[in-house]
């Protein structure tokens, strides 16, 4: 009897070697004569143990990693096949404390399931939203997802139902559903995991989204750093349309719903929601003024439901089991799963998914372990490039949106970057102005020229430079962009560098002041 | 006929860059908002987006030629001129500098003995900066021809280029 051998496909896997391992076992099965058949799941965001290989036995799926080629040879010796002792061996996967820990609701197939297998994907639940809002009106659905209490997940935490609402109301005969995939945050990867993992559920509830408002065609913006999740989802959207669920009649409902992937051109600003409608419609990414809302009047001038991966990820559980199910996880306002993508110098990076609430300190330090390289942690910055730094003083915050405002951060998309004690902040900070400049749109000044500005002031402290008046200015400096940006890439880079200013002044002690101490 | 007559106004291009933005635009320019779409495909055809090119797609388009060279210079990834036969995209972003990768970028422009934006002079690598690749739960990341790699060390990357040697 054949065994199933799991191997992923997932990027950050392949990044370190498993289409190797996948070629390995697949030759050493041959070699041995016996019948392995090689599945490409994506990852289970155990990202230290990847390539993680995993084995279908008798007790469940069993775990190895990281698996290298040449390891492949031992692990048939030792009978990986059913289970057997190996050093590389970690147990049934299930078991394993770091998943075991978690909540996963958003990430319940990724890792588990073959994504280019529909079979497999409605066999673990798979097209069970769909079937549930095919049977109400758009506003049943609308209603059920306000009821869930999901609030996008991509940065603004604005609530999803409220945005179907206002497109689902505005009166129009052409609708679209855009997918915002441009995932321009470091420390992000949860949108890539959920695309090359389980694409299906990203178009079943991109789908939904369409039935709840009216909207006939969908687009996936994709940004072009992510060949691999273009390649997952044109076959998943393939699949898809031959079996009658996207298409002028999905599942037979005579509603229509087309679904389309649309590349980037590598500019961060365009994950900024009116910027990515810019360039959808093939112009300039630069930012649009609100009002209108995209939802009243989006891409091509049409009411246009524009969400995060994670947010439309989300909708199909909460349409299969109800919208208490969804919004009995977490706390306040902060309702359901956050997918955490813990990044940086941890011993153990990979995708938290847990009800909001968890602290700083048992993510980085509990699910991480601490850094890497073994050394102190010294800050944590959450949310990306306009991300303020924590100091490892403040390691206990929970994670919820309500507690990081309070504290002057954001979560944004969940990304979790720590750094160990050797980092300089003052380079951080400098950074943040050079990253800002870069991606700048270019519309408004403050932005534009204040981050040019920012970076040769920053320069200026570092050497020592009137270093008292010069902060004064890099101060006035980040107050001027606050307040005078259009959107929050202007508006918001200044946070990293305020906080490095706040929390680490002595990195900011010129070349001139160390001389002189 | 209205074709000849238009090419006739528009400046000479070089036959194979006319064909291949033919092709392309021919394809895709009926698409709603087709104009990134197209420079994918002139870029993905030629390895670039020639500046002879521009005026053809305008008129395809029925844009000016100022707002095709707008879009294609705003976007990071349109190249104006070839790149090397292998194009090194390093993550510059925050979870791989809190693993290295300052350091790696010094060993690989010194390595190369270019900068960013810049091609080797035997015209094997073009280095280019990226601000993270989602790999950075594998950091520090770098992306060869749109091939990933994780936890990149200045050790690893010596190895990969000696690998890669003609
Ligand atoms: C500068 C900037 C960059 C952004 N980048 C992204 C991004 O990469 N992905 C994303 O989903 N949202 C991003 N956003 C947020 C979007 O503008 C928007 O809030 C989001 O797509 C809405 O979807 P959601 O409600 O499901 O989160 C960005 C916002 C700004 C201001
Ligand atoms: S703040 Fe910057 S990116 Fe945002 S609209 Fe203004 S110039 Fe563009
Ligand atoms: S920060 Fe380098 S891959 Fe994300």
């Amino acid at each position: 009897m054949s065994v199933t051998v799991y191997v992923p496909r997932d990027a950050g896997a392949l990044s370190l070697g498993a289409e190797a391992v996948a070629r390995a076992i697949a030759s050493e099965a041959r070699r041995r004569h016996v019948d392995v058949r090689v599945v490409r799941n994506g990852s289970r965001g155990l990202y230290w143990l990847e390539p993680l290989v995993e084995v279908e036995t008798s007790i469940g799926r069993v775990a190895y990693g990281p698996v290298q080629p040449e390891d492949v040879p031992a692990l048939f010796d030792a009978d990986f096949l059913h289970g057997g002792k190996h050093v590389l061996g970690h147990g049934p996967t299930a078991d394993i404390d770091y998943l075991k820990r978690q909540q996963r609701l958003t990430f319940e197939r990724v890792g588990v399931v073959d994504p280019r297998s529909l079979e497999d994907y409605r066999a673990h639940g798979g097209y069970r939203g769909l079937a549930a809002a095919l049977h109400m009106s758009g506003e049943e659905i609308v209603q059920t997802v306000l009821d869930s209490g999901l609030r996008g997940r991509g940065g603004a935490a604005f609530p999803a139902g409220i945005k179907w609402k206002t497109c689902l109301e505005a009166p129009s005969q052409r609708k679209y559903v855009v997918c915002n995939a441009d995932e321009g945050d470091s420390g992000t990867f949860a949108d890539r995991m959920i695309m090359e993992g389980d694409p299906f559920v990203l178009i079943e509830g991109m789908t939904i989204a369409g039935l709840a408002v009216g909207a006939t065609q969908g687009y996936i913006y994709l940004r072009v750093e992510y060949p691999h999740a273009q390649r997952a989802l044109e076959e998943a959207i393939a699949i898809a349309e031959a079996a009658g669920l996207l298409g002028d009649d999905v599942g037979g409902s005579g509603k229509a719903f087309h679904l389309e992937v649309r590349m980037g051109g590598g500019a961060y600003i365009c994950g900024e929601e009116t910027s990515l409608l810019e360039s959808l419609e093939g112009k300039r990414g630069q930012v649009r003024f609100k009002p209108p809302l995209p939802a009243i009047e989006g891409l091509f001038g049409k009411p246009t439901v524009i969400n995060n991966v994670v947010t439309l990820a989300s909708v199909p559980i909460i349409l299969d089991r109800g919208a208490g199910y969804y919004r009995d996880y977490g706390s306040g306002k902060s309702r359901g799963t956050l997918p955490i993508q813990l990044a940086g110098n941890v011993k153990r990076p990979g995708l938290v998914e847990h009800a909001f609430g968890l602290s700083l300190r048992e993510l980085a330090e509990g699910y991480g372990g601490g850094t890497a390289s073994g050394r102190p942690i010294r800050a944590v910055q959450v949310g990306g490039p306009l991300g303020a730094y924590i100091p490892a003083s403040q390691l206990d915050t929970p994670i919820d949106y309500e507690a990081f405002i309070a504290m002057g951060g954001m979560i944004g998309h969940g990304g979790v970057v720590v750094f160990d004690d050797t980092v300089d902040m003052a380079a951080q900070a400098r950074y943040a102005m050079e990253f800002c400049a870069i991606e700048s749109c270019g519309k408004c000044t403050p932005c534009r020229i204040g981050s040019t500005r920012g970076v040769e002031v920053i320069d200026r402290i570092v050497a020592g430079d009137a270093r008292e008046r010069n902060e004064v200015l890099l101060r006035d400096l980040c107050q001027t962009m606050i307040a005078g940006s259009l959107c929050a890439l202007g508006g918001m880079a200044p946070f990293p560098v305020l906080s490095a200013l706040d929390h680490f002044p002595e990195d900011f002690t010129g070349a001139a002041d160390k001389a002189n101490a | 006929m209205k074709r000849a007559i238009d090419i006739a106004v528009l400046p000479a291009i070089p036959e194979h860059i006319r064909v291949a933005v033919l092709e392309v635009t021919g394809r895709l320019k009926d698409m709603p908002g087709a104009l990134l779409p197209i420079l994918h495909g002139v870029q993905d055809a030629l390895g670039y987006v020639p500046e002879e090119a521009v005026p053809l797609i305008a008129r395809e388009m029925n844009l000016s030629r100022a707002d095709v060279h707008g879009v294609i210079t705003f976007y990071h990834h349109f190249r104006q001129r070839p790149a090397g036969r292998r194009v090194i995209h390093l993550c510059r972003a925050e979870s791989c500098q809190a693993m290295g990768a300052v350091t790696l970028e010094q060993h690989v422009k010194r390595r190369l003995d270019i900068d960013f934006h810049q091609t080797t002079a035997d015209g094997a690598y073009t280095l280019e900066p990226v601000y993270c690749l989602g790999n950075c739960a594998c950091s520090p990341a770098m992306m060869m021809d749109g091939e990933l790699k994780g936890r990149m060390t200045p050790e690893r990357f010596d190895a990969w280029l000696e690998a890669e040697a003609p």
